[in-house]
């Protein structure tokens, strides 16, 4: 007979995990909670199911907006150009992952253009412009200090004279309390429907893997500013396992798309759920 | 909203509210508020846990000596420990030899290379000093373009070798050119890198020990979470790091980082970054960063 509670002992061990893995104590909870409810109903033999009711239920929280099965880059076939609009606080990769997206768009034989909408940070141009050239794709720019919205609405236009399939945008990076910044997102994003309509197609927040619970807020203020569709996670090729997300996705409902792995070119993954949450546990 | 820690620290205290004093019976339901608040702001679980521990001591030692409500001594005592764990005074940097060399060190994007320019340009306006800045970074595309522009808003100069892709031979030759050329503060920016990377962690082992430098600082994103504790120990055990460097303050982060890393290689957080801006640095006061861990 399999037993109908979870060991304190176990539970603990589970939330010093969970925690350190930045999960935050309200999802650790929740995870716990349905932990528990579940053992209650079903029973469990051994350490062996424990882990994989564990696995499940966190997985879970992330099926709702994952389906955790997309095994590589895809792009709707029916848009055209494909938009997709990059956007985060300093710092997190957005310009690199950028680069890496468009480098596997391209291997597909898609038509990527690039638009550098970060006119603000220094050489942020020019960082952008060594992955267009790495990847070998054209870019749209104009020079630092110039109005992002203008770039956004060049590079459309450009994309759509090119018949290009993929426009990937960068955007300056920007701490989600500065109002006047997210107002300049929210316009650079409105200026492409001027262009394409409905469009940008994917807005893509970008979470440095290594950060905190502030991410939730992030996710919400670029929410509320630029509605975002997806969620990248950087810099998982360290220490860090950024389990913050789960809270998020499961709370606003946005699936996480990708995850950066390094700084080369290569390392940008498609997200995989089960993956991701066996990190924890290495 | 953010539910912080000072309405999570009033909330528990409201179970000692009315009792005589603090003991191990009333104490446990606020400790573990304290606990949970902490957590909340990223300090590190087994920190938190320490630290709690250590609260939990000083308040049961504490209370027949004092006037105060018990709720109030709780907050006193969190804060007070909080304060302390964070260290003294503000503290600059050792400006003592000539030219005073300055290593930045970090995880990618953490801040370093802006901050290299806030600190130049405090140091040649608020201290009268010639900085150089130097171009470490090999890797990062336009890197060395990006310290350009940040030397030209500040109307400092930079040193850089493009062709060469040697951070070791590059900084040697920095500093070279600072004692020609009279710079009396040698700023030398790096590239960004994880403490796993070993090949990486080796060279700026290799750039330490061949400048020698008078301050070493290790520079981090105030928004880090967990992780803030593996990072630093591992950047501190190679580089025995002068102070900390804690960047973008000005967002809304509680910052409990601050107190991981303090906890765990006790060296001073000397400056703060608070924005994107060149101006946009302060030195460090722990009483301040105390409140808003605590939301105070
Ligand atoms: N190790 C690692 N480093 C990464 C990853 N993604 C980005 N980086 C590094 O992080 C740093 C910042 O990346 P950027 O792409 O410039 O970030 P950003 O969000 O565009 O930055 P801003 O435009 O300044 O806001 C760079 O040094 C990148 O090489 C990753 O997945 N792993
Ligand atoms: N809001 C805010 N942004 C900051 C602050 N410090 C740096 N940043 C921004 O954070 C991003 C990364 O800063 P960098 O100076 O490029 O970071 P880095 O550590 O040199 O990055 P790598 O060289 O790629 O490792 C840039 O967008 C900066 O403008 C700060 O205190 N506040
Ligand atoms: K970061
Ligand atoms: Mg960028
Ligand atoms: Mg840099």
């Amino acid at each position: 007979a399999g037993k109908s509670k979870v060991d304190d002992d176990v539970l603990d061990d589970l939330e010093e995990v969970l925690v350190s893995s930045d999960v935050g104590v309200n999802t650790t909870l929740k995870v716990i909670e349905r932990i528990e409810a579940r053992v209650a109903k079903d029973k469990y033999l051994g350490t062996d199911e424990l882990n994989t009711i564990l696995r499940e239920e966190i997985a879970s929280l992330l099926s709702e907006t994952n389906l955790g099965e997309e095994t590589d880059f895809i792009i709707p076939q029916d848009k055209k150009p494909y938009v997709i609009m990059v956007v985060g606080v300093n710092g997190v990769g957005k310009t690199t992952t950028i680069g890496k997206l468009a480098y596997q768009f391209k291997k597909q034989g898609l038509k990527v253009v690039l638009g550098a909408a970060d006119t603000f940070r220094a050489a942020a141009i020019d960082q952008l412009q060594v992955w267009a050239d790495r990847v070998d794709i054209p870019i749209v720019k104009q020079s630092m200090g110039s109005d992002p919205a203008s770039v956004a609405f060049d590079t459309l236009k450009s994309a759509v004279t090119q018949n290009a399939d993929v426009v990937i945008i960068d955007t300056a990076g920007r701490l989600h309390n500065k109002v006047n910044l997210m107002n300049e997102l929210t316009k650079v994003k409105r200026v492409m429907q001027k262009v394409v309509d409905n469009t940008p197609n994917d807005v893509l927040l970008v979470l440095d893997g290594s950060t905190g619970q502030n991410a939730f807020e992030q996710a919400k203020q670029f929410t509320a500013a630029t509605e975002v569709t997806s969620l990248a996670v950087t810099k998982l090729d360290g220490t860090a396992k950024g389990g913050v997300v789960i809270g998020i996705s499961d709370q606003l409902k946005i699936p996480v798309k990708y995850i950066g792995v390094g700084e080369g070119i290569e390392d940008l993954q498609v997200f995989n759920k089960f993956e991701f949450v066996d990190s924890f546990f290495k | 909203m953010f539910n912080n820690l000072s309405d999570k620290l009033d909330k528990a205290l409201h179970v000692l509210k009315g009792h005589g004093s603090i003991t191990e019976v009333n104490v446990a339901e606020t400790l573990k508020e304290v606990r949970r608040a902490l957590l909340d702001a990223d300090v590190n679980f087994k920190i938190a846990k320490e630290f709690t521990k250590r609260v939990k001591e000083k308040a049961l030692g504490q209370n027949v000596l004092t006037t105060l409500q018990p709720g109030q001594l709780m907050v006193k005592i969190v804060k007070d420990e909080l304060t302390e764990l964070m260290g003294g005074d503000a503290e600059g940097v050792n400006l003592s030899a000539t030219p005073s060399v300055i290593l930045m060190s970090g995880l990618q994007g953490s801040g370093k290379t802006t901050f290299s320019g806030k600190l130049a340009n405090y140091l040649k306006n608020k201290k009268t000093k010639k900085p150089l800045l130097v171009a470490c970074d090999v890797y990062r595309p336009a890197a060395i373009d990006q310290l350009h522009v940040v030397g030209d808003q500040i109307g400092v100069e930079v040193f850089s070798d493009r062709g060469n892709n040697d951070p070791v031979a590059i900084s040697k030759a920095g500093i070279a050119h600072a004692k020609a050329n009279g710079h009396n503060v040698v700023i030398i920016d790096t590239a960004g890198r994880l403490a796993v990377d070993e090949v990486m962690m080796t060279e700026i082992s290799n750039i330490h020990k061949a400048i020698q430098p008078q301050e070493t600082l290790f520079v981090v994103d105030s928004m880090t979470g967990q992780d803030a504790v593996n990072t630093a120990k591992a950047f501190n055990d190679v580089l025995n790091f002068d102070g900390v460097i804690l960047t973008k303050l000005d967002g809304d982060t509680r910052g409990g980082a601050a107190i991981s890393i303090k906890s765990v290689v006790n060296k001073p957080i000397k400056f703060i970054g608070t924005g994107e801006k060149m101006e946009a640095i302060d030195v460090f006061y722990p009483s301040r960063m105390a409140d808003r861990i605590l939301g105070m």
